[in-house]
């Protein structure tokens, strides 16, 4: 199994600012992404041949249409992929794998959502699992859902309410410090420990701040072989690892010895992407992890199943700093979903852009010192009948 | 000799103190949650009253009441499938009338001394509503009772009965109706209630040459508390000796079900060889004589009836509280409803499932799992397993969440992962709870209740809930 590694190279990106953006539709914001990501690139459209949307939102298409109507493209190949929260990285993922299949030279990966359009507070039953059919038993709304696992930790690891939600606000204060040096992220203000703990409550234990967003936006990649990438510039990046697990139920709500405090899908794409990059020790190797903090609470599960901090240890890690900016593992330096909200089809791409700019020294205030490996990570759906997506991205050698 | 072989009841948990509709008032009534309808409370009466009892033996299902939250589709079918009973029975509704529940009693005596069935549960249940401000807002209350009738081991023989049928408008509902109309009462006592109830109980008396002197009990639903003096005055009654409590002060007149939960409060009381009267009133009066028997003295496991559903309560303070339950006071719907898609074809194929509450338990590796799986999340043998019923099997609460958003009629709504007994884990909306006593590790039991209205379906399945004390 050849795998993916260092196979194929991302040579331009674009991202436009997330949030509220009622002045601009789905197409806008694709129109926005892509060209500044083919200005980043210096390349015309024609040039590409062959293109990947993640977008979830049915009310915005479900076909690859909706990208080439908006971009023009010269009738080519347009792919319209969905795959719960990890649709952006799917697109990125089939886009990547065409190009190392020899398919194609230069394709384009773009991933969109416009949640604003929706009159929702919040995702609505996007996603949904139609096999059960007619009538409804899973808490089908995300915040609920993932307050199980709040419950849960503090349960397992003997925190009080007042512990569990003191850990869970300093992962809140620390993306929002994040997104305060970032001029893309829809929420760019500070908050402090109190405000996250006494803001109301949502899905109890989790409150106000402990919830990520709802925004609109869009990234794109263009995507090419290593040796056309040197062409175009020095600073491209390469794909060091794609991992994707989809939960088939044998481990999650559905199985009666499920812990609620890990789920497996990621952890599994995790090893899977770890295995394909080389990666023994991801808590020294990698640089910087843009994950999927839906919640406050999914990012303290991530960081002990993507191995960044042992089983029950976050709290101590995130009070050690070793999180933060200049921490050990920079975790969400962008902002992460609590500052940019979810538009599902962008995020993967977003997390993606990140390490664009971190392991091109391009991060300006966010900026760490001299990255070289970057992960994007993203989470959808019931614990065990979930999708994890995971992408590693290097600097060039 | 046909009668009662058992007998069940469900009051719901929540009283309405009538003090919160209008100050001055006494009592309180019994209230149906949001998530509750007459189908929900025929279920749990009908749990109760099978209590001890062989499900598989039923023959038929006869529901009555007033309230049928279907005005084309039958209820008993509901009730039989949510109960697990056999599907080669026969099921019937009776409504339209305060009158349902007894003539559905009669039917099912009918229908077992002809020898068509063995065992026929009628079950009867009501929330009727009165306009806001009215006597029959103060008055009404919610419930069911069941009872199981046969020629068996009966409880109480019932050994005569009498009806007349009578046409009048003193209380009805027009098919567009929310609230119950009537005419003036004075009309409805004077000139219908007297005459009538007395008319037929004399004629049932003559018939088996007894008179009111001979009987322990008399069980008369009273339209109106106010009649009480004047209704056992003509039947020759001690009101304080000789009538069942109404019950009109702690729970409420509770319609159609109304007669069959005092006769089962009063079969509580009762004693061996005690005879019973029993009257019921509505577009015409059904009576019977009712004797009890020795097996009334056998303790049934588990069984709640009247008494203990009454002692079990909590008090809703706020009138619009009740309001809402009874959308009258409306919300405007959020923008991410619960409920999710209704199909009715994937609630018809999935009924052995969903009514029952059916897991499957793997003969490879015996992990019990819900919903079903055709491959078994454990041990991945395909196409082996039991089915095994989980809706009368505790659990305990894994995990819990409270969303203060999705939903503003249950605003929280209680999420809770719990483990059954025996195996099974499944994610469930938990109701009748107070939000400060929940915790992991909490036991729980499961109740039939309506998860959402929606697209013209009323779409039922189990909740969890605390377990009633």
């Amino acid at each position: 199994m050849p795998g993916i590694k260092d196979r194929v190279a991302v040579v331009g990106m674009g991202c436009t600012r997330f949030g509220e953006l009622f002045d601009k539709s789905d197409q806008d914001l694709m129109v926005e992404s892509c060209h500044a990501a083919l200005e980043d690139a210096k390349m015309d459209l024609k040039e590409i041949q062959a293109a990947w949307l993640g977008i979830q939102g049915a009310e915005t298409g479900s076909s690859g249409c909706r990208l080439a109507r908006a971009l023009k493209t010269d009738y080519i190949p347009v792919t319209r992929v969905e795959n719960y929260c990890a649709t952006g990285i799917e697109a990125f993922r089939g886009a990547s794998y065409a190009v190392a299949a020899g398919i194609y030279d230069i394709v384009l990966a773009c991933g969109a959502e416009k949640l604003k359009d929706t009159g929702a507070t919040g995702l609505t039953q996007m996603g949904g699992e139609p096999q059960f059919g007619a009538w409804v038993w899973a808490p089908v709304v995300p915040p609920a859902r993932f307050a199980l696992s709040a419950t849960r930790y503090f349960h397992t690891y003997g925190l009080t309410p007042e512990e569990g939600k003191r850990m869970l606000a300093m992962i809140a204060v620390k993306n929002h410090h994040n997104g305060s040096l970032n001029p893309r992220a829809h929420f760019q203000r500070e908050i402090t420990i109190e405000q996250a703990m006494n803001a109301p409550i949502i899905a109890w234990p989790l409150g106000l701040f402990d919830c990520c967003g709802v925004s609109d936006g869009s990234a794109a990649a263009i995507i090419t072989r290593p040796e056309i990438a040197k062409r175009i510039r020095d600073d491209y990046l390469v794909v060091k690892a794609l991992g994707l697990s989809a939960g088939a139920g044998t481990q999650g709500v559905m199985a009666n010895d499920y812990d609620f405090i890990h789920i497996d899908e990621i952890v599994r794409a995790g090893k899977q992407a770890y295995t394909e990059a080389g990666i023994k020790n991801p808590r020294k190797e990698v640089d910087l992890a843009e994950v999927h903090d839906c919640f406050t609470i999914t990012e303290a599960l991530i960081c002990e199943d993507l191995g960044f901090t042992p089983r029950g240890k976050y709290k101590e890690d995130i009070e050690a700093g070793t999180f933060d900016l200049g921490g050990e593992i920079a975790v969400n330096p962008d902002g992460g979903l609590k500052c940019f909200g979810h538009p599902i089809g962008a995020s993967g791409l977003r997390m993606i852009f990140e390490s664009y700019l971190q392991l091109r020294g391009k991060a300006g205030p966010r900026q760490l010192k001299n990255p070289r490996i970057g992960v994007a990570q993203n989470y959808g759906g019931l614990p065990g009948g979930g999708i994890s997506g995971m992408a590693i991205v290097g600097a060039r050698d | 000799m046909a009668g009662i072989t058992s007998f069940g009841a469900y009051v719901p948990l929540w009283r309405l103190s009538r003090e919160a509709i209008m100050k001055g008032l006494r009592g309180e009534k019994a209230i149906r949650n949001f998530d509750e309808d007459s189908t929900t409370m025929a279920v749990a009466a009908t749990i109760d009253c099978l209590k001890g009892q062989k499900r598989e033996a039923v023959d038929a299902v006869f529901f009555a009441s007033t309230t049928a939250p279907y005005k084309e589709k039958q209820i008993a079918t509901t009730i039989a499938a949510a109960c697990d009973l056999r599907r080669d029975i026969t099921t019937a509704d009776f409504c339209n009338t305060l009158r349902a529940g007894t003539s559905a009693v009669k039917a099912a005596l009918d229908a077992v001394k002809a020898g068509s069935a063995n065992e026929v549960l009628v079950v009867a249940a009501d929330c009727r509503m009165g306009s806001p401000g009215t006597e029959f807002e103060q008055n009404f209350g919610d419930g069911a009772a069941a009872l199981l009738i046969g020629d068996k081991d009966c409880v109480a023989s019932i050994d005569a009965w009498h009806s007349i049928s009578n046409e009048a408008h003193d209380y009805w509902r027009l098919d567009t109706d929310t609230f119950i109309r009537s005419w003036e009462d004075r009309f409805v006592f004077n000139a219908v209630y007297y005459d009538l109830v007395t008319q037929n109980v004399a004629a049932l008396l003559k018939k088996v040459n007894l008179t009111t002197k001979d009987f322990a009990k008399a069980i008369v639903p009273l339209p109106s508390p106010r009649v009480l003096a004047d209704i056992s005055k003509r039947l020759g009654l001690d009101a304080k000796a000789q009538v069942q409590n109404p019950l009109i002060d702690i729970m409420g007149h509770t319609g159609a079900a109304y007669a069959l939960m005092l006769l089962v409060a009063a079969l509580e009381e009762a004693k061996e060889g005690n005879k019973l009267l029993l009257n019921n009133y509505g577009n015409g009066s059904d009576s019977f004589v009712i004797q009890v028997t020795d097996k009334i003295s056998k303790k049934v496991e588990g069984r709640w009836g009247m008494k203990a559903h009454l002692a079990s309560k909590k008090m809703v303070d706020d009138y619009r509280i009740y309001l809402q339950w009874r959308e009258l006071l409306t919300f405007e719907a959020t923008p991410t409803p619960p409920g999710g898609h209704i199909s009715a074809s994937a609630l018809f194929r999935d009924r052995g499932h969903i009514y029952p509450l059916h897991g499957l338990k793997c003969k490879s590796c015996g992990e019990v799992h819900f919903p079903p799986q055709r491959v078994c999340p454990k041990c991945r043998a395909k196409d082996q397993y039991d089915e095994v019923r989980l809706s009368d099997k505790r659990g305990t609460v894994f995990t819990f969440s409270a969303d203060y958003v999705c939903s503003r009629q249950e605003a929280p709504r209680v999420t809770a992962i719990i483990d059954f007994e025996g195996g099974g884990r499944m994610p469930t909306i938990m109701t009748d709870r107070v939000l400060e006593e929940i915790k992991v590790g909490m036991p729980v039991e499961m109740s039939f209740r309506k998860l959402v209205t929606q697209n013209g379906f009323h779409n039922y399945f189990w909740k969890s809930m605390p377990l009633r004390s």
